[in-house]
């Protein structure tokens, strides 16, 4: 145990002197890095570490799962810093660490797209401190006033003699001051860095094989394990025969969990092998039974459930609809989903008496180092956790239930584990994005007008298990994201909320609600759109008159798309819009569809007032990313639940876009500068419903319920 | 006792003969960049070549490759970069990354065979899985592999 926080603090600078390039050497072989001491780099300040060759190292708080933390975090920093971009590293800031320094950090979570919206002031803050701290070292050291001295590309410089000192010369000496408490920010004209395509740190290794991910922690004596978890969920272990595995080469162990069995061996594959050699069986509960369409007809009783909370009200909807000249109705349904990352759920722990270390990809550090320690039940600060690099996030590792079963596993075993769920384990227990039934009457008058909206939604509650304090009365706020906020002039409206929970887990998929409720919010105004007999682009505008933001993403979409100029034969457009995680976005799609249903989608123009664009080529990827989880999950995204279990169980048939699918993409960003807004989930917001607009505008289908393959479509 | 050429160097396994390269490569001789994704040879996050041939190494078993080439990410060029990697960064083509071995891999093979793959070419290739989307910037570096040089 470590003496101090100070002793601490010394022994972690050691620690990122030592590992160089990262987190990497630290995890190929834990223990090494910390044993061979420091080469001498200077912590300036938390964020900040300055070696003698004027290398910046920039800690990242936030996990790093494809959306460009490890580039986009330190921007921020370096921006104020005024270092050289070129020296800049970025690694991990460890949660272990956190602890110990009172969440020096601040938050770790990585979800909401909140990384940059909810940092970006504290990470230029810390830029600007060391800044300050290196120009009054430099300014000690020449014996002037600060105030004569500049820092710019990694350089001080005093104006009037001219001297010059390298960051790297002066740091030890300004880890050693005050920092400044007041500093103040550039102005966004004075930035360099920030709103400048910067290319990622990451990606020289990440081309190269070279990059640790979870499931590539190795280190000597680790043993590997596969589990099998309850098929039904919230199933128990009835009875284990591990005779047969126990047996089979390499097996060292099978291991009894709550509700799950693994093997423990020398090799993954030989684990999984004898795993599929256990005799299990399940206690699988009350829930044998349930169906896909059981779950649909009790999720739909709380459409029409006399006990349902108020979510917003305005007017008198029911007023208004009777005095309507017409209306307009429709119900909507979306199915659960499944995140899918490439990489599966994984975690590396290892237990010895009451020290615990887990190397582990996880979106929220401090979640995964409390979840460690009291699964061995000892105390938080005897918990080391490493994070690895993501293979895919979305929301699935926001959740730490595979830390909690590596950490049991080693505990049994008495030895280091890596435990990783096979691909069929991965699909069949996930927190899947939950199944949402809405009821829509819209009330039009004599003149076209929307004068009445009655919405009625029933859907699963994320936060009934997360965060049940949030939830007000059986209102949940979040599950109506979309609605709730939305930006329509309606002058009756009801908002109602039915709250209806299966037994199949839920939790944050891309985007989360803002997925399923502007498919249907976009998806019915464009339907009363067409009632009114208006074309949906100028129906809109006129509702968000007294919503610029809104307005703004959808004039330039529609600009950027050509709205309403001609198209080719047989070629249709759809338009949505929906801000969401801080952000604003629109889109439209321009597609064909064959006779037999084959959709392809020539273009897709999405645009984003994020506030501020800190790396514009890595917004674009991640519109990009947004377009492909969007669509994948429109066209085909649909786990079914039979016998109580997800039927799905691998790639072939829960089915993804491949290359092939990928559809021209055009992002067209038109910042405000006034506020800071999320990037990796707004542009998927408004993608499915701009897609069964433009499938309607070309076929005069109306989807209401997803995905599109259960409705003869294909992507072509 | 089975032998098998790993990046030009023979490596003798005492493995079972049915277990997948996949795990050989991983487990045994410790070359993670090739990953596991689906173990149903679908989703390319394992693809290897042998013989020059892109495989699913999560569905090969040892005793196939045995006295045949195989080329992992961590051999696909043995000094610097290989054009492949070069493109893939010069287009910032990796979000999460986790694919993306198997994808330069794949990509690699497809050029070998066809140094001017048309779009077409590549969506017979390419079936790697990315779910983060990167196919756009995929096919991009392809085809700027397969520019000819300036003059």
């Amino acid at each position: 145990m470590r003496a101090s926080a100070n002793a601490s603090r010394r022994d972690f600078l050691k620690v990122s002197a030592a590992v160089g390039g990262g987190f990497a050497l630290e995890l190929a072989v834990p223990g090494l890095a910390r044993a061979q001491g420091g080469s001498g780099g200077a912590e300036v300040n938390a964020w900040v570490v300055i070696r003698p060759n004027d290398t910046v190292v920039i800690r990242v708080a936030r996990s790093e799962m494809g959306q460009g933390n490890f580039t986009g975090l330190p921007m921020l920093v370096a921006e104020e810093l005024e270092c050289e971009w070129n020296r800049v590293r970025a690694e991990y800031a460890p949660p272990h660490e956190h602890l110990r320094r009172n969440r020096v950090w601040g938050s770790m979570a990585t979800g909401g797209s909140r990384s940059t919206r909810d940092s970006h002031e504290y990470l230029r803050k810390a830029g600007a401190t060391a800044r300050e701290m290196l120009i009054a070292a430099a300014a000690q050291q020449w014996r002037v006033p600060a105030s004569e001295c500049r820092a710019a590309s990694s350089v001080i410089t005093h104006q009037r003699s001219g001297r010059r000192l390298r960051f790297g010369q002066v740091a030890e000496a300004a880890s050693k001051l005050p920092p400044p408490k007041d500093v103040k920010l550039k102005d966004p004209s004075e930035w360099k860095l920030i709103g400048k395509s910067q290319r990622r740190l990451d990606t020289p290794e990440k081309v190269t094989g070279k990059p640790v991910f979870g499931v590539d922690v190795r280190f000597p004596g680790l043993l590997h394990a596969s589990i099998a978890q309850s098929p039904v969920f919230k199933g128990k272990v009835k009875a284990v025969d591990g005779a047969a595995a126990r047996g089979m080469r390499g097996v060292v162990d099978v291991v009894q969990l709550d509700g799950a069995v693994a093997v423990v061996a020398d090799n993954w594959w030989r684990a999984n092998q004898a795993l599929k050699a256990l005799k299990i069986e399940w206690d699988e509960g009350p829930n044998g039974n349930v169906t896909s369409a059981s779950i649909k007809a009790f999720v739909r009783t709380g459409l029409t459930d006399p006990d349902a909370r108020v979510g917003r009200r305005q007017g008198d909807v029911e007023q208004g609809l009777a005095a309507a000249a017409k209306t307009v109705e429709a119900e909507y349904y979306a199915p659960f989903l499944n995140h899918a990352t490439m990489e599966p759920m994984n975690c590396t722990a290892w237990v010895r008496g009451d020290r615990v270390e887990i190397w582990v990809p996880t979106q929220n550090g401090e979640a995964a180092l409390a979840t460690a320690a009291s699964a061995a039940g000892v105390s938080e600060r005897s918990v080391e956790v490493h994070k690895t690099h993501l293979g895919g996030g979305f929301g699935r590792r926001g959740f730490q239930d595979y830390v909690r079963q590596a950490v049991h596993i080693s505990k049994a075993v008495g030895k280091p584990v890596k435990l990783m769920w096979s691909r069929e384990e991965d699909m069949q227990h996930g927190f899947y994005r939950p199944v949402t039934a809405t009821r829509m009457k819209a009330g039009l008058d004599a003149q076209g007008r929307l004068v009445a909206l009655h919405m009625r939604v029933a859907s699963q509650s994320i936060l009934a298990n997360v965060r049940p304090q949030d939830i007000k009365d059986g209102l949940d706020r979040h599950a109506l994201g979309g609605l709730i906020d939305s930006p329509y002039a309606v002058p009756n409206e009801l908002l109602e909320f039915a709250m209806r929970n299966t037994h199949v887990p839920v939790g944050f998929w891309r985007t989360v609600f803002h997925t399923q409720n502007p498919f249907f919010r976009e998806s019915f105004i464009d339907e009363v759109a067409h009632a009114a007999g208006r074309d949906p682009y100028e129906f809109r505008r006129e509702l968000l008159a007294s919503s610029p933001r809104n307005l703004g993403v959808l004039d330039a979409v529609a600009k950027a798309a050509g709205w309403g100029s001609p198209l080719p034969a047989g070629v249709h457009r759809g338009i949505a819009v929906q801000d969401s995680h801080g952000s604003w976005a629109a889109t439209v799609i321009e597609l064909a569809v064959s006779a037999k249903g084959e959709v392809t989608v020539r273009r897709v123009v999405s645009a984003i007032n994020p506030g501020h664009v800190v790396n514009p080529d890595g917004c674009v990827a991640q519109v990009q990313s947004c377009v492909v989880y969007g669509l994948t999950a429109a066209f085909y995204g649909e786990c079914t639940v039979k016998n109580g279990r997800v039927e799905q169980s691998n790639f072939h048939d829960y089915r993804m876009m491949l290359i092939g699918d990928m559809p021209k993409v055009e992002a067209v960003f038109v910042p405000t500068g006034d506020f800071w807004g999320g990037m990796g989930e707004p542009p998927q917001a408004s993608i499915a419903p701009a897609l069964a607009n433009a499938i309607f505008a070309a076929t005069g289908k109306r989807i209401r319920e997803l995905p599109l393959k259960n409705h003869g479509f294909s992507i072509a | 006792m089975i032998t098998l050429n790993i990046n030009g160097r023979a490596h003798k396994l005492d493995v079972e003969p049915e277990m997948p390269l996949l795990w050989a490569l991983r487990d045994e001789l410790g070359l993670m960049g090739t990953k596991y994704g689906c173990g149903i040879a679908l989703c390319g996050a394992c693809t290897v070549h042998v013989d020059g041939e892109p495989v699913h190494s999560c569905s090969m078993p040892v005793s196939a490759v045995a006295g045949k080439r195989v080329v992992t990410i961590e051999g696909v060029s043995p000094r610097g970069l290989h054009p492949v990697q070069r493109a893939w960064i010069e287009h910032q083509v990796p979000q999460c990354g986790y694919c993306q071995s198997g994808q330069i891999m794949a990509a690699v093979a497809l050029l070998r065979k066809k140094p001017r793959p048309t779009d077409a070419d590549i969506d017979v290739a390419m079936t790697n899985i990315c779910r983060c989307g990167t196919y756009a910037r995929i096919r991009t570096a392809i085809h700027a592999v397969a520019k000819p040089a300036k003059a």
